[in-house]
């Protein structure tokens, strides 16, 4: 598997005084299939097995394998790192989850993520980047909050 | 089995050190779709002003999952996996976490709420870097809160 690095990401942060609040910070899709599913378990060290056995997922009343919530979350956040130009100027990020995203086999879900400002603190020179996480038109995590250090 | 609201208030001792490593980090990263450089170009993160490769906003659920462990397998905790839903996650960094880190974390156990059958657990697991210079000092460097539902027998 070939891993894609983007040229085209800076390492510029944005101009605080140029920034407004409703500012479209990005958007993109995040597409999820089970190799990526296992692919994260391995990463995180998260094996439940929710998120790779539909027979385990099923016995606990799921339709079937979802993805990790805090995959979706680490995901949505990639957004604003590459915004900021730098990803440890991200200082704060919370989120709560609240759909399930069913992934399935074969095949992939889409997840789509928005951001845009939602406030900006010029004293502290930091702004908080609201994400929209949705599937299938239904927003999955809620209160997506990032705060950058500008 | 119940959930045993006692350990609420709970602390537990610091975990072992968990050794950052770079290609843990460019692992995790990729694992996310974080394609920033600071993550993966060791050059681009010092350029950026850091030691070294940082990690991505979420990566320190790796350590403080591992800093849960001793709690939610706890069978007298009562916290039964298969009806735990997580709610909610917060990472509050006082700086990134670089390749090179030596973390060691400490689980409090902040509230544990019930009503209508159903459990709220929210834990807060401080993490902090060991100094370099063997003296055990530890430097501040994430707290990461998170929230799991857990179902009652009847929910």
């Amino acid at each position: 598997m070939t891993e894609h690095i983007a040229p085209s990401v800076s390492t510029t942060r944005p101009d605080l005084s140029a920034l407004a609040v409703g500012d479209v910070v990005g958007t993109r899709e995040v597409l999820v299939d089970r190799a990526r599913l296992v692919r994260y378990a391995g990463a995180s060290g998260d094996f439940n097995p929710i998120h790779w056995n539909d027979t385990f997922a099923q016995s606990v009343d799921l339709p079937g394998v979802i993805a990790h919530g805090m995959f979706t979350m680490g995901a949505a956040v990639a957004l604003v790192e590459d915004w900021a130009g730098d990803p440890g100027a991200v200082v704060d990020y919370q989120t709560r989850f609240t759909r399930p995203v069913p992934v399935p086999n074969p095949g992939e879900a889409v997840i789509s993520v928005s951001g845009a400002i939602g406030a900006i603190d010029l004293e502290a020179r930091t702004v908080r980047v609201d994400l929209t996480v949705t599937f299938e038109g239904a927003k999955v995590l809620m209160k997506t909050q990032a705060v950058v250090r500008l | 089995m119940a959930i045993n609201a006692d350990y609420a208030g709970r602390e537990y001792p610091a975990t072992a050190p968990y050794s950052v490593g770079r290609e843990k980090i460019r692992e995790f990263a990729a694992a996310v779709g974080s394609t920033h450089p600071a993550h993966h170009d060791v050059a681009t993160a010092r350029g950026l002003g850091y030691p070294d490769l940082i990690a991505p906003p979420t990566f320190a659920v790796v350590v403080a999952q591992r800093a849960e462990a001793p709690f939610v397998q706890d069978p007298a905790a009562g916290i039964d996996f298969t009806r735990v839903v997580h709610a909610d996650e917060r990472f509050v960094h006082h700086r990134p976490i670089v390749a090179g880190d030596e973390l060691v974390t400490v689980l409090h156990v902040d509230s544990i709420t019930q009503r209508a059958g159903i459990a709220m657990v929210t834990t807060r697991a401080e993490v902090g870097a060991l100094a370099t210079d063997g003296s055990g000092t530890v430097e501040p460097v994430a707290t990461v809160t998170s929230s799991l539902v857990v179902r009652g027998e009847d929910a």
